[in-house]
């Protein structure tokens, strides 16, 4: 089921490939990954676990369990969604399905924060248009999907396109690339080699 | 904006680079790493295929899941001897220095640290856990950190931070006989707040500071965090350095003395500038009980239960709530609640010192009928020190359990727990909802001394007016 693409890295401008809704609104981080798979050593794991319990309810039925949609990499979400505990495990878990984009109504703010620092880009729009686009991507799975971040546009050929937001510092970060404070700190490694130099509990006193 | 303190010269001298967006770079001095929040860090690095920048700088030990009865491997909850032993791989693959089971050196996370000696004046320490505050009593700028913060320091020795604003929180006086330094960061929090020290580094200071013991001082640093300040510290002294001399990490003959000019060097000056300050009188500090569900909930074990009228009307929610939760009435004594179970360890209150103060309550004494009594030592290094003195003896013959060390019922992720609706008299740290393994199990957080007085009457007791023990 998890999708072994590389993670996101560097500047992101677009994210491409199938996409498909899962509807409903204030789906909240304990739906997205249950509690009980908080105990672990690694995220690696959380792909398969992502909405158990609402998959065990739905018994196949559940969007993360077709057959159509399995290594698709945009989601199209309603209102308010990733609300509720703050754990990183949710993206986590969702990027590690296969997920590298949202696209929906409204994002929890820090379900957005967390998403920002895996660089998995959440586009907005109107609760109207976020329908129209779920019936869109339901009526062909097999098409692809572009979600453009210059041009602030989600589209597919045989679709058409939608203008989508995105919150503008998250934006700024994304296309520059530096939403990744890990990259940001490893490249600067002669100023740290400089700052360790001069500290003398480093160098014998 | 504050000038001339330990914390600004400390964070210039780790400063790297300034970050786009306003943060600063960091450099990270002393890495510490455990079981529960590392091994993720340790697989979003492999991700991103990148090497652990200084493994030299990491130091590794188990605590949080480490059961304190039988610690033979492979443990019985199959969940912790992965997590364990994913630690002891990531370790070996990175070559990291891991202090594990039956090492000599292993324990909590901040007590082992500083007694090998490994936490240094001046140094940057972080730790996947909130109490890394605890290494401020050494002069050092120390801080909790986040899983994605961990892989960031693994990968670049260095963190993104924001610089904090200080404020000094003076203390005129000593403190009274039977009075701790639990008591004094307990009886801080209960007067500012939990969310007081929100965007500050408290520095410690005056008297009563310089009169308290190292072990002391990493009590008060521990608990910053509970006032809501990321780090604590105290400025190192002739104290700190004869704590840290002799000890394995610390440097040795010419080395220590250019070293202790060194850290002399980084105390807060006598006109450094501090963004505020409030001023205590430590002589006035009695012995604190929480009786509620924040550390903030403290009184004097004198007095009574606040009630709603008493205090500050946006406290009034939750002082509402913890009535309920803890079934305390307000307006009623907190001295003679009956207590189920005594926990005396944690990082808190789990070294050599705290667990002296205890026996002396213990010695001569027996726990009162159906009490669970246990102490857990705050490290296998704590452990043997205090057999050596005979003081696993003093509570084995009083009625308490005498265990192995880590966490234990800090956290309860290992089977020491509450259960149902027990009620604890517990020298850790944290009093939430749920916090000692049961969802619906209270905690009154004090001292290690207030601890052994209610396990011997069972009942929450004024240490001050035991008589002397026979015996
Ligand atoms: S003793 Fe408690 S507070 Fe201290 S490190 Fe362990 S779990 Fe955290």
């Amino acid at each position: 089921m998890t999708q072994s693409g590389p993670f996101p890295q560097g500047t992101i401008t677009s994210v491409n490939g199938r996409a498909f809704a899962l509807r409903g609104d204030d789906i909240d981080t304990d739906r997205i990954i249950p509690a009980r798979f908080l105990k672990c050593v690694s995220f690696d794991a959380l792909g398969s676990q992502a909405f158990a319990d609402d998959r065990q309810e739905l018994a196949g039925d559940h969007p993360f369990d077709q057959a159509a949609h399995v290594g698709a990499s945009i989601l199209v979400v309603n209102g308010n969604f990733g609300c509720g505990s703050s754990r990183e495990h949710a993206p986590q878990a969702l990027m590690r399905w296969g997920i590298r984009a949202l696209v929906g109504v409204s994002f929890a703010e820090i379900f957005h924060g967390n998403c920002l620092a895996l660089g998995i880009p959440c586009a907005t729009a109107s609760s109207d248009q976020i329908k129209q686009l779920q019936a869109a991507v339901s009526a062909d799975a097999t098409a692809s999907w572009s979600l453009d971040l210059q041009a602030c546009q989600f589209r597919s050929e045989a679709a058409g396109e939608w203008g989508v937001g995105f919150e503008s510092g998250a934006l700024e970060m994304l296309l520059s690339g530096r939403w990744d404070a890990t990259s940001q700190l490893v490249a600067r490694d002669a100023e740290l080699k400089q700052t360790m130099a001069a500290l003398p509990y480093l160098n014998g006193f | 904006m504050s000038s001339g303190t330990l914390y600004d010269k400390v964070w210039d001298l780790h400063s790297v680079a300034d970050l786009p967006g306003g943060p600063t770079q960091l450099l990270i001095g002393l890495h510490l790493i455990h079981e529960v929040t590392s091994p993720q860090a340790f697989a979003a690095l492999e991700d991103k295929g990148l090497p652990v920048r200084c493994p030299d700088r990491t130091v590794a030990t188990v605590d949080h899941i480490v059961p304190t009865t039988s610690q033979a491997r492979p443990f019985a909850d199959s969940l912790a001897e992965e997590m364990l032993s994913t630690l002891e791989r990531n370790c070996a693959r990175h070559g990291i220095t891991l202090y594990g089971l039956g090492s000599g050196r292993q324990g909590i996370v901040h007590v082992i640290a500083p007694e090998l000696g490994l936490t240094q004046p001046g140094m940057t320490v972080a730790c996947g856990d909130s109490h890394t505050s605890t290494h401020g009593a050494f002069g050092a700028i120390a801080f909790g950190i986040g899983t994605s913060q961990v892989r960031d320091v693994l990968a670049s020795q260095s963190l993104a931070m924001n610089k904090l604003k200080v404020r000094r929180l003076w203390f005129e006086n000593r403190l009274s006989p039977g009075v701790f330094a639990k008591d004094l960061i307990l009886h801080v929090i209960r007067t500012l707040g939990v969310k007081a020290g929100v965007g500050h580094a408290y520095e410690f200071a005056g008297p009563a500071i310089e009169a308290l013991s190292m072990e002391e001082r990493m009590t008060l640093c521990n608990m910053a965090i509970e006032g809501g300040a990321r780090c604590g510290y105290v400025s190192p002294d002739q104290v700190t350095f004869d704590y840290l001399a002799g000890r394995p990490e610390a440097p040795e003959g010419e080395a220590w003395d250019r070293a202790v000019q060194w850290w002399r060097s980084l105390a807060s000056d006598a006109d450094a500038r501090f963004d505020d300050e409030v001023r205590f009188d430590a002589a006035a500090i009695a012995p604190i009980v929480t009786w509620g569900i924040t550390p903030g909930q403290g009184i004097g074990v004198d007095e009574t239960v606040p009630t709603t009228e008493q205090m500050d009307p946006a406290d009034r929610p939750i002082a509402e709530e913890a009535y309920r939760y803890m079934d305390l009435a307000p307006g009623s004594a907190i001295a003679g609640v009956p207590v189920d179970v005594c926990f005396i360890g944690s990082c808190t209150n789990g070294r050599l010192s705290d667990l002296q103060a205890a026996a002396d309550v213990a010695r001569g004494r027996q726990v009162a009928d159906g009490i669970k009594a246990f102490v857990v030592p705050g490290s296998e290094q704590v452990a043997r020190a205090a057999e050596a003195e005979g003081l696993d003896q003093v509570f084995r013959a009083a009625g308490f359990d005498w265990r192995e060390p880590g966490c234990s019922m800090c956290l309860a992720m290992n089977p020491d727990r509450l259960e149902g609706r027990q009620i604890s008299a517990s020298s850790s740290n944290r009093n939430f909802k749920g916090r000692q393994g049961s969802a619906t199990g209270r905690t009154l957080l004090m001292s290690p001394a207030m601890v052994a007085a209610a396990a011997i009457h069972g009942a929450v007791t004024d240490v001050r007016n035991l008589a002397p023990a026979e015996g």
